[in-house]
Formats: structure tokens, sequence, C-alpha cells
């Protein structure tokens, strides 16, 4: 397409292809011998980690497709088989959901980067329109994988999201039933959007090979802004870029592997690990981080069809950006009014993601329209504006120029923006996680918990004890339904020997059947077997509990977060911090009192809890001192059996959590010394060119 | 790609028997995916609703227009909030109706929209009484 065309293979079988289908050709003009401009910074080796993103994507989520089963009443739990039985199932659950948000994050810096450097201008308008579409279609896959499975966040969001269709006048009521397939988010809507986004994402790939084609058409932009004029300002793309986008992507992967092996739920939301309800609204309903600014502009607008229009015009409007800024300076570099509001611009972006996490009142509201008038006023008026008002500084004669004139390294604005942004992004996401935890709840207490951190182990012995407190005590109105009598004998579990884990099977009595004669019996348990419920359905265990069921504990300790307040949720981004859950669950088991303070009324049947949201419980207070007999020696209080409970708990909802740290020591090992190794070899190549 | 045979038939017309419901009751029974409000209002309730000026009303409609006559104490009403789909809370709120926690909407004792963000008022499944004491929805 573009680029010399002079390959030809010596090999006869590869000359005989090669005249039948010149696809060696193809890859050597496009991205061998393809001139690629000598001045381009790291910001460009984006779209070669976002190739590859969607490359990572499809494999980990066709292989989970093979273990995933999209229907109502099987999805949620397959997605735990998923995770607990299928061979490193945990593994490709993790770098699915750490990498959407991965893959978003690297195309907001791609998007930046055109934005910054003008990289929409002529003639590279249709390419950029191109990226616009893809952008689209990656939003609406996105969406579509966060309601897969099905967790109370997945339905509630599909609830608001294909509600929003309801605006359109006239057509809203039937295009809704359309994405429903029924009366409301049920069963045929969880099927179709899996088969959507199975699709899509090859959709994204046919765009995104036209979308490389036509960047080949017009070559890449540079910081610059100056087109290529001579062979002086370009260096074959193999290897000059090809290493420096190896060592981008090294880079990448650090920070990827980051939130796989380290803080796989830090990106996600604790009431997706509790199954949809249709019945139960969760407090707040949240989006996934790389929709909150949308979600900011949306709610901004009193009005239902206004409101929609806006959250859609502020993606449309980046179409039009070419003909809203024609400016003839391509780069901002050379422009510093538009480098300015750039800077203010991307401010504001991360302002109305953080307000899409708040709850829409008091200042929040106008923070929120004040925001949104800023990002459209931006595009609408800024940039057309400062297109015929500004004076531009004169930009370089040639690329080979530009390069030439450059003395110092120029590495290290891009290294402290990259810190920034990198800051910013932690923030923004604690800051969501931060709001959509309940309020009115005292902050349960930091606890100390062996199986924090990036070296982090379960202690044997306390998984014992907390299996005989579950057993006991807690066995008698909550289920764990995902724990099987085998994983007893599990590695990185409580340490049992699959002879042990037999013979404590082999006490449970385990309904079985329908036998020949078509009655169901019981039998003593055995490993395969899982833990038996307590009551046989929902109804019978709200009527032995005075109406509220008693939830299953398999994922209670992810299921379960608190407002961990500021600056203190800045910190845990860097210290790894993931036991809200645990500090929640043990504060409840011990945040009983007596009497409730004075004013508070509490309703017949319920029990005053500290921790608990609106403190009234209707579980009666479950452990008292010595309740249960320790073998071990350890001490028979409340505060032991409430520590050994949680964490028995927190490994009964993640149980490979040790497999996962130690992989993920191995692969930072390995991925720091790739990344090094990278870096020299780029600086060896690149050595001649600078 | 319009909901299959099956899914209609889901949907056919469910009967709900109000005895059990006391006054000052509700209950939530689902039909076709959506919850709905059976509420047993008392006088009190009652009056409040009517005493409203329609005009007043963001989405005006009267209180005999969303009950059937002679059996003005039920008010059956789809509990999904008509701002962005969440389900109100009954008997909560300023006007002893439902409140929404999702954006902060409330509706009065006749499940009409008061304050909020919310346009409509909470719609009126189609339902008629089979006797004094049932109803059939849809």
């Amino acid at each position: 397409m573009s680029g010399p065309s002079d390959f030809q293979p010596t090999n006869p079988a590869l000359k005989w292809i090669e005249r039948r289908l010149p696809i060696m050709g193809l890859v050597h003009s496009s991205f061998v011998a393809y001139p690629t401009p000598r001045n381009l910074n790291y910001w460009w080796t984006f779209g070669a980690i976002l190739s590859m993103m969607l490359a990572l994507q499809i494999l980990t989520g066709v292989i989970l497709a093979m273990h995933y089963t999209p229907e109502a009443t099987m999805a949620f739990k397959s997605v735990e088989a998923i995770v607990r039985d299928v061979n490193y199932g945990w593994l490709l659950r993790n770098m699915h959901a750490a990498g959407a948000s991965m893959f978003f994050f690297a195309v907001y810096i791609h998007m930046f980067r055109g934005l910054y450097y003008g990289s929409y201008k002529e003639p590279r308008e249709v390419l950029w329109i191109l990226g616009v579409i893809i952008y689209l279609l990656m939003m609406a896959t996105g969406f579509m994988g966060y309601v897969l499975p099905w967790g109370q966040m997945s339905f509630w969001g599909a609830t608001v999201i294909t509600n929003l269709f309801s605006a359109v006048p006239y057509f809203g009521e039937s295009i809704v039933t359309l994405l429903w397939g029924g009366y409301s988010v049920g069963n045929p809507t969880l099927n179709r959007f899996f088969s959507l986004h199975y699709l899509l994402p090859f959709v994204i790939a046919g765009v995104v090979v036209l979308h490389i084609w036509a960047l080949h058409v017009a070559g890449q932009n540079n910081p610059a802004g100056v087109e290529v004029k001579t062979e002086k300002d370009t260096v074959a793309f193999t290897p000059y870029a090809t290493i420096k986008d190896m060592f981008g992507v090294s880079c990448f992967l650090i920070f990827f592997a980051w939130f796989i092996f380290y803080m796989p739920n830090y990106l996600g939301d604790a009431d997706n690990y509790i199954p949809a309800n249709p019945g139960v609204t969760p407090a707040h309903i949240v989006p996934e981080w790389y929709y909150l600014p949308f979600y900011a502009i949306l709610r901004s607008i009193p009005n239902k069809l206004a409101g929609v229009i806006a959250m859609f015009s502020a993606i449309i409007v980046l179409a039009f950006l070419p003909w809203l800024d024609n400016a003839k300076t391509r780069s901002s570099k050379y422009r510093p009014l538009a480098k300015q509001f750039f800077w203010i611009f991307v401010a504001v972006c991360i302002g109305l993601g953080y307000l899409g996490a708040q709850p829409p009142e008091g200042i929040y509201v106008y923070a929120g329209r004040t925001l949104t008038i800023c990002y459209f006023a931006y595009f609408l008026v800024l940039l057309p504006l400062l297109s015929r008002i500004e004076k531009p500084r004169p930009v370089p004669n040639s690329i080979a120029d530009d390069v030439l004139a450059k003395t110092g390294s120029k590495s290290t604005p891009m290294v402290s923006t990259v810190i920034a942004l990198l800051v910013a992004g932690g923030l923004l996401v604690g800051g969501a996680q931060n709001a959509r935890a309940e309020e009115h709840q005292d902050t349960p207490p930091s606890q100390k918990w062996s199986f924090s951190g990036p070296f982090g182990k379960y202690d044997r012995g306390s998984l014992q004890r907390g299996l005989k407190v579950y057993k006991e005590v807690c066995s008698a109105c909550h289920s764990l339904n995902y724990i099987a009598f085998r994983n007893l004998a599990d590695q990185g579990g409580p340490g049992y020997s699959a002879a042990q884990a037999a013979a404590f099977a082999s006490d449970y009595k385990i309904k079985d059947g329908p036998n020949d004669q078509g009655d169901m019996f019981e039998r003593p348990g055995r490993p395969a077997d899982y833990f038996p419920a307590p009551f046989p359905n929902e109804q019978a265990a709200r009527a032995a509990n005075g109406g509220a069921a008693p939830p299953d504990l398999s994922l209670i300790t992810k299921a379960r977060s608190y407002k961990r307040g500021f600056p203190t949720f800045i910190f845990d981004f860097f210290t790894q911090f993931q036991e809200q859950g645990p500090d929640y669950v043990d504060a409840i088991l011990q945040g009983f009192e007596e009497k409730p303070p004075a004013g508070f009324a509490l309703p017949a049947g319920s029990y005053y809890n500290k921790y608990f949201p609106g403190h009234a419980i209707k579980m009666p207070k479950p452990l008292n001192d010595g309740q249960v007999t320790y073998d071990d020696g350890s001490p028979a209080t409340v505060a032991q059996y409430s520590h050994d409970v949680t964490a028995f708990l927190m490994w009964a909802a993640e149980p490979h959590m040790e497999a996962r740290k130690r992989l993920g020591l191995q692969v930072f090992v390995f991925l720091i010394l790739f990344a090094g190794l990278m870096y020299f070899t780029k600086k060896k190549v690149w050595a001649n060119a600078h | 790609m319009n909901p299959d045979a099956a899914t209609i038939a889901a949907g056919a017309p469910i009967e709900v028997d109000l005895t059990p419901i006391a006054q000052g009751q509700d209950i939530k029974v689902f039909w076709r995916g959506k919850p709905i409000y059976i509420m047993n209002r008392t006088k009190k309730q009652i009056e409040e609703a009517r005493s409203v000026p329609v005009s007043s009303l963001p989405d005006p409609a009267t209180d005999q227009s969303r009950v059937k006559e002679g059996h003005d104490q039920w008010l059956v009403v789809i509990g999904i909030c008509t701002h962005l789909g969440c389900i109100p809370i009954a008997h909560e709120g300023n006007y002893d109706g439902f409140f929404c926690p999702c954006h902060g909407s409330q509706y009065d004792s006749s499940g009409r929209i008061r304050q909020g963000p919310a346009p409509a008022n909470l719609p009126v499944p189609p339902y008629q009484f089979v006797s004094d004491t049932k109803i059939q929805i849809g």
C-alpha cells in the first residue's frame, strides 16, 4: 500500500507463495521497511500496545468462553467455576477483566496524544474518525462484557444503561424491548449480550485494519507536526520502531501485571460478587471507571432525553474535531495557548470521572454541570476560537531538523507525565471505590492479615480453626456453596491431606438421587461433594430467620467493602490494600452491642451492630467466648474466632491467592529484566539514528 | 430478535390474592420480570393523595384515575423508578409513598412523582378485580 515494496524472497517455495499471494511483501512494506518519522516519542507506542491488548482480550476471551455459561441461573456460578477449577482460570479471568481496563487506559492515552499533537488534522481526518468508531465499539463491547458475570452491578448497570434508550422519542420503548429480548433485563438479554460481546471484538479488528491502512496512506504524525519531506526524516519501522514499541509494551505489561496479580479487584466493584437479584437495587449503581466521565455528563442534565443526547454528543463531538480545530499548526508543542487549554481539558476529564462515581447530590451536581459545560466548551468554543486568534510559534523546517535541535533527554517530561497520569488514574479509581462503599457506616478497624501484601500467605492453623468455627457455628444458617470438601486438601488452603478431607466429607449426609426407584436418598459425603446448604431454598431460609435470608459465605469477603477515606485510599493503591472485605466481616462479628446508643430506634427482631450499615442487623450475636474448643490451644475468645473464621472465609473466596502472588512475583522479575533488556537494545539500535 | 414465544407466555396474566394484605401493608409481586407493588392504603393515605392540587404535580394525574372505582384503597403500581429503573422503597419519603434510593426521587401514596429527577409517575399495570379479594394482573 505504501512504502517501498521491493521485497523478493530467495527461497523458491516462498517465491512460489509470494507470486500468488504477496503477503510477505505486504508485511515487509508495512512493518519492516515502512518509513517512520525518526522523532517519534513514547506516546506513539500506544498504537502497538492497543493492538497487543486487542489480541490479548480476544485470546483470553475465547478461552474463557469455552468455560462460561451464558444463562441467567448458571452464569455467575460458571465464572466462579472458571476461577476455582479451570487450570489457571483465575489468571485468565484476571487478565481479561484487568485487560479491559488496560485497554481503555491505553486508548485514552492514545486519544489524548492525538488531541495534543493534532493527529486528527488534514490528511488524517478519516484515520481519526475510524478511531472514534473503534472507541464506540470498544465501549459497547466493554459494557456487554461487564454484564456477563451476572452480578448485582452487571444486572443493574445493564438495567440503567438499556433504560437510557427509552428516552428516544417514539421508537424508545421498542428499542429497549429489542435490547432486552423480553420485558426486563433477564436471560434473553444475557444471551444476546454474550453473542454480541463475542462478535464485536472481531468487528473492532476489522476497523483496526482500516485504521492502520488509513494511517499508512498518510504516514504517522510526529511530535513536531511537520510532514515527512526527505529520506533523512525517517527510519525503517523495523528495527527502530519495533524495538521502541517492545520497550513500551514491556513497561505497560508491568503496569498491567500490577493489577492482574496484586490488585485484581481494585478496578471492580464489590457488589459484583453478589449474584444478580432483580428485586434488590444496590445503593450505588456505578459503572466501570472508563465510563465515569460520560456518566457524569448524563446525570448533569436534569432532563432524561437531553441527558442521553449530551452523553452521546460528548463522544460524537470527537468525530468533528478536524473541522472544529482547523489551525494550520498541528502540534500543540508550538501552540502555547492550545497547550495550556489541553491540560485544563485533561483535568476536566479526570474531574468528570471523579464526579461520575459520587452520589448525585449537593455540590457534586453543581460541579458536574460546570465541568460538562467546560467539556463541550473546549470543543465547540475554544478550539475554533484558538484556530482563529492564536499566534503559534515557528515550527521546525523538517523532522531531521527537529531531531538535530534536541540536546538533552526529552524522556524526562514524558516520564513525569506518565507518573502524574498514573497517580491521577489511581486516585480516580480509588475515589470511585471510596464512593461506592456504603454511607452511614462506622469505619471498621484495619486488622493485620497474614495474607495481605505482595508476599502474603494464608496461615494454615488459622484456616483450620476458622473451618471449625464455620462448621460448629455459622453453618447452621449460612451456606458455603462454592467450596467442595476436596478443596480442603488443595494447595494454598487449610492444608489437610486428601485422606483427611475424605474423612471430613464422610461426616456429612448428602442428599442424592433419584435412585432407580425414583426416590431421593441420603449417603455419606465424598470429596467431590460441596458443603451442603442448611436450607433447601431462599424462602425456607427467610422463614427461619425473621424474614432475612442469611447470605452464602463463599464470597462474602470479596462482596463487602467500606469507605477508606481520604487520603487513605491513595496509599492503598501503592500498598496493594485489598482487605476491605475481611476488615468488614471481622468488624461485624465483633461489633454487636447489648444496648443501642440513646435515641436509636431498634426495630423489633433486629440487633444493634456498630459496623452494619444502618446499624440494625437481623443476625443475633453469633460468637461468644468459649463457644468453640480449639485443639491447638489458641485462645477461645470472640476476637480469635472472628479473626480465624474471617481468614477461612477469605480463603473460601480466593483459594488461589497464594498461587496468584507467587506467579506474580515471577512475572514481575521477568518483566523487569525483560524491560531492562529491551531498553538497552533500543538504545543500541537507535545509537546511530539520534 | 423480539421476545420469543416462551418469554411472551411467561408474561401471561397472574392472579394475586389480596386477603393477606392488612391495611397499611404492601406486597411486591413479579410479573413479566417487573416488581409490582400492591398497597392496601389507609384512609389517611387516600386523603393525602386526593387533597393535592393536580395541576401542581410534575406529571398531573388524579388519584381516582390510578385506582379502580369501588376499590380505592388498593394501589397497584409497577415498582420501577421512571428515572433510571431502580426499585423504590415503599413507605418511605416525605409523602408516605415511595422513595428511590438511587437518585432521590420521591413518589406519593398514589405513586405519583412529587420531587426528584424522575419524569413520570409510577406506571399502573393493566389489572382488574376478579373478586373483591382477588386481582388479575395482565
